[in-house]
């Protein structure tokens, strides 16, 4: 049981939580509640006729093929960018800690790419992939690949997934290298002493013991494919060709800011609230229980 | 010492406050960026140093899309500039925001000086204003698109270099020989398939867009995109890029760059675009738009002021002040032949023709001999939507899938207008 802390003072601590409630106010249930109430309205943009619908816009959202394909879109585009991730942030962070000399600068060097913003590694990767003048697109076409990502929608998910796992890695890598170093030395040498060989000391010990912090991370990288990777689709694909990289969270924004559909738009971005509610609540319960664990 | 110069700076303050009070403040919000935005800072400041009544204050609000947002959720808020300047695609979302307006002709007529139409370029006015006959924006930048060639891919297919294509038939012949003598990996590109091949298609060809002379009569338009010639063309288009003598370059002027990398010997794209093309050193020539079997007249695209409602009797004085100043001659004949952007007024045309301009640069008067070409018919006033941009987005979405292989010309097109008349129903059911 922690104990309780006890104010003398009954009105200081209000006081002191009172600058994050207006924050939060602010910037979370005022904007929020807009778009509740946004979601309820079909209006035409300048806002000069309104129309009070219920749940018109949810219903026409959720029979939308369009919104559904970008549902399908978004779980391709998670999966695969958590997946990338992850794995490759485990391999690295693997290597890193096998290295004796100069880990240091190996791990700064891995850590870099994360002060990258999302549409800088957008536009970098657009780069290096374009089809014209892109120094990676040269090398694939003298492969004999016919790189076009511009009309070929799985070559198009396959760059936003790469720019969007690549800025990625180095916060997973931060915590793989964290859980590595907890697993007890001990453990790892009575094992090789057993006869046991590299590949099973990493499947049988280092993983299992590694997959609190996996599952922690499976949760924030699904976050972040979720929400955090707009900047990058907006500068390397724009949602398409087609459809084929819209995002639901791009879709909002395509809908809202474009197309001026603002009731569509509002009625997405509250369903996405839903969705991040329920995953800030899986992280929370799970971050307790392993409080609870330790 | 101190208090000498808090003096001094209190005696300043007073003095420029009481001088802003004579002066009435103009707001414009614009999405010209690089040569085009000093175009706009150096407008605003000779007007300001021209009288003393007004002070005209640009703000820049980032793309077309963007700024037309900014003005939306400005007007939202309450806090609506004096002028705004809005892209061709988004003139219909502001004609059915007619109440949050005010027309540029009344405007104009505010300012003491009664609107005369016949002293602008008719085809841009016609396209800036009400079925009535009522301007309702202030053509600033009007283009057209036409053909580009490389001079140099051109010689070495063994292409004439003085007489590019006129018809779409001689450029997908031209496209296909550059291709096949390997004198360049591709034949043909194009930025904006839709505004391009589409719109601006349609009326060079006098090919009906969709009922209520595409919107202009009346925003309630069933689109006709999936009619024969259209089909016929995207077909060819499609073809041709299956082998990469056709290369797509994105949705809006991406383009561009796979031309100035000489990827390409010809190439569709405004006359806005000339700018960089000359900047880059190539060896180009330009020609008209090409056609099926006759042409027509071309249609604007750019973009135009648009004067918000409810502000006080002497902002609008000021505003029309403004635009008055940006008709004259002289005003008007060196934002042409600086920018490129067509000449509003009549006058001003016949100033630069005048003044010997187009012997030398040829390329400048193309747009405007299209778009004078002939008397507009319904189908070549020009394409007005509630929704442009987003139906504009649906076609792309479509074309792209053609181009991939995934669906042919006729089936893109009847999603097109399917999905297309969808929206525009939509978007009017408010």
């Amino acid at each position: 049981m922690t104990p309780r802390v006890v104010f003398p003072n009954k009105i200081l601590p209000y006081l002191l939580v009172a600058p994050q409630l207006a924050i939060t106010l602010v910037f979370f249930y005022w904007p929020a509640g807009q778009a509740m109430r946004q979601s309820m309205l079909r209006e035409d943009p300048f806002g000069l006729r309104s129309k009070f619908v219920w749940f018109a816009n949810f219903e026409k959202v959720l029979a939308d093929p369009n919104y559904l394909n970008s549902l399908k879109v978004t779980v391709i585009f998670s999966v695969s960018t958590a997946a990338v991730a992850m794995s490759v942030a485990l391999l690295l962070a693997v290597m890193v800690d096998k290295v004796i000399k100069g880990r240091g600068l190996y791990r700064t060097l891995m850590i870099w790419p994360y002060a990258v913003a999302p549409a800088i590694a957008g536009m970098l990767w657009l780069f290096l992939f374009n089809p014209s003048i892109g120094s990676l697109a040269v090398w694939l076409r003298w492969l004999g690949i016919p790189w076009d990502p511009l009309l070929n929608g799985n070559q198009a998910m396959v760059l936003v997934v790469t720019a969007a796992a690549w800025k990625q890695i180095s916060y997973n890598f931060l915590f793989f290298v964290a859980g590595l170093q907890a697993i007890p030395k001990s453990l790892i040498e009575a094992a090789a002493i057993d006869g046991a060989g590299e590949n099973k000391r990493f499947w049988t010990i280092v993983f299992p013991l590694l997959a609190p912090t996996t599952f922690f991370l499976l949760v924030i990288n699904t976050t972040y494919a979720f929400f955090d990777t707009f900047g990058i689709i907006h500068a390397v694909t724009g949602g398409g060709p087609g459809k084929a990289t819209e995002t639901l969270v791009f879709k909002v924004y395509s809908d809202g800011a474009l197309n001026q559909l603002l009731g569509d738009s509002a009625a997405q971005s509250v369903i996405l609230m839903v969705i991040v509610i329920a995953l800030t609540a899986i992280q929370f319960r799970y971050v307790e229980k392993k409080v609870h664990y330790d | 010492m101190k208090i000498y110069g808090m003096a001094a700076s209190l005696a300043a303050t007073l003095l420029s406050t009481s001088a802003s009070w004579a002066v009435t403040e103009i707001s414009w919000w614009h999405a010209m960026t690089g040569a085009n935005n000093e175009v706009v800072e150096t407008l605003s400041k000779e007007f300001n140093e021209s009288q003393s009544d007004y002070k005209i204050t640009p703000v820049f609000k980032g793309t077309y899309p963007e700024t037309l947002n900014a003005g939306i959720a400005a007007y939202r808020a309450g806090q609506a500039p004096n002028i705004i300047q809005v892209f061709d695609a988004g003139t219909g979302t502001m004609m059915a925001a007619e109440d949050a307006m005010k027309p540029v002709a009344d405007v104009l007529s505010m300012g003491g000086k009664p609107f005369d139409k016949s002293q602008y370029l008719s085809g841009i006015v016609a396209y800036y204003s009400k079925p009535d006959g009522t301007m309702l924006s202030f053509p600033y930048n009007s283009s057209s698109p036409i053909l580009y060639y490389n001079k140099d891919i051109f010689q070495k297919a063994g292409l004439d270099v003085d007489n590019p294509p006129k018809t779409w038939n001689e450029v997908f012949e031209a496209a296909k020989k550059i291709k096949s003598s390997g004198a360049a990996p591709c034949g043909f590109t194009s930025t904006w398939l839709t505004w391009i091949h589409t719109e601006n298609f349609a009326a060079w060809n006098n090919y009906q867009w969709g009922t209520n002379e595409n919107g202009i009569a009346s925003l309630d338009v069933e689109l006709k995109i999936n009619a024969e010639p259209f089909v016929k063309h995207f077909q060819a288009l499609a073809d041709l890029a299956k082998d990469g003598t056709f290369k797509y370059g994105g949705r809006t002027s991406e383009a561009k760059q796979i031309f100035l990398a000489g990827e390409c010997g010809l190439f569709t794209e405004s006359s806005g675009g000339l700018g960089d093309i000359v900047k880059s050193g190539m060896n180009y020539g330009t020609g008209m738009l090409p056609y099926d079997t006759e042409s027509q007249n071309t249609i604007p695209g750019g973009a135009s002021l648009w004067v918000f409602g409810g502000k006080s009797d002497e902002e609008y004085k000021g505003v029309a002040a403004f635009f008055n100043f940006l008709s004259q001659t002289d005003i008007q004949a060196r934002l042409h032949q600086v920018s490129g952007y067509l000449p509003v007024t009549m006058a001003a045309y016949e100033k630069t023709k005048a003044d010997g301009f187009y012997e030398k640069n040829p390329a400048r008067e193309i747009p405007i001999k299209q778009m004078l070409g002939k008397a507009p018919t319904e189908n070549s006033k020009g394409v007005r939507l509630a929704n442009l941009p987003q139906v504009r987005d649906i076609m792309n979405e479509e074309y792209e899938k053609m181009l991939a292989g995934e669906q042919t010309a006729q089936q893109a097109l009847d999603n097109a207008v399917s999905r297309g008349n969808a929206a525009i129903k939509e978007a009017l059911g408010n």
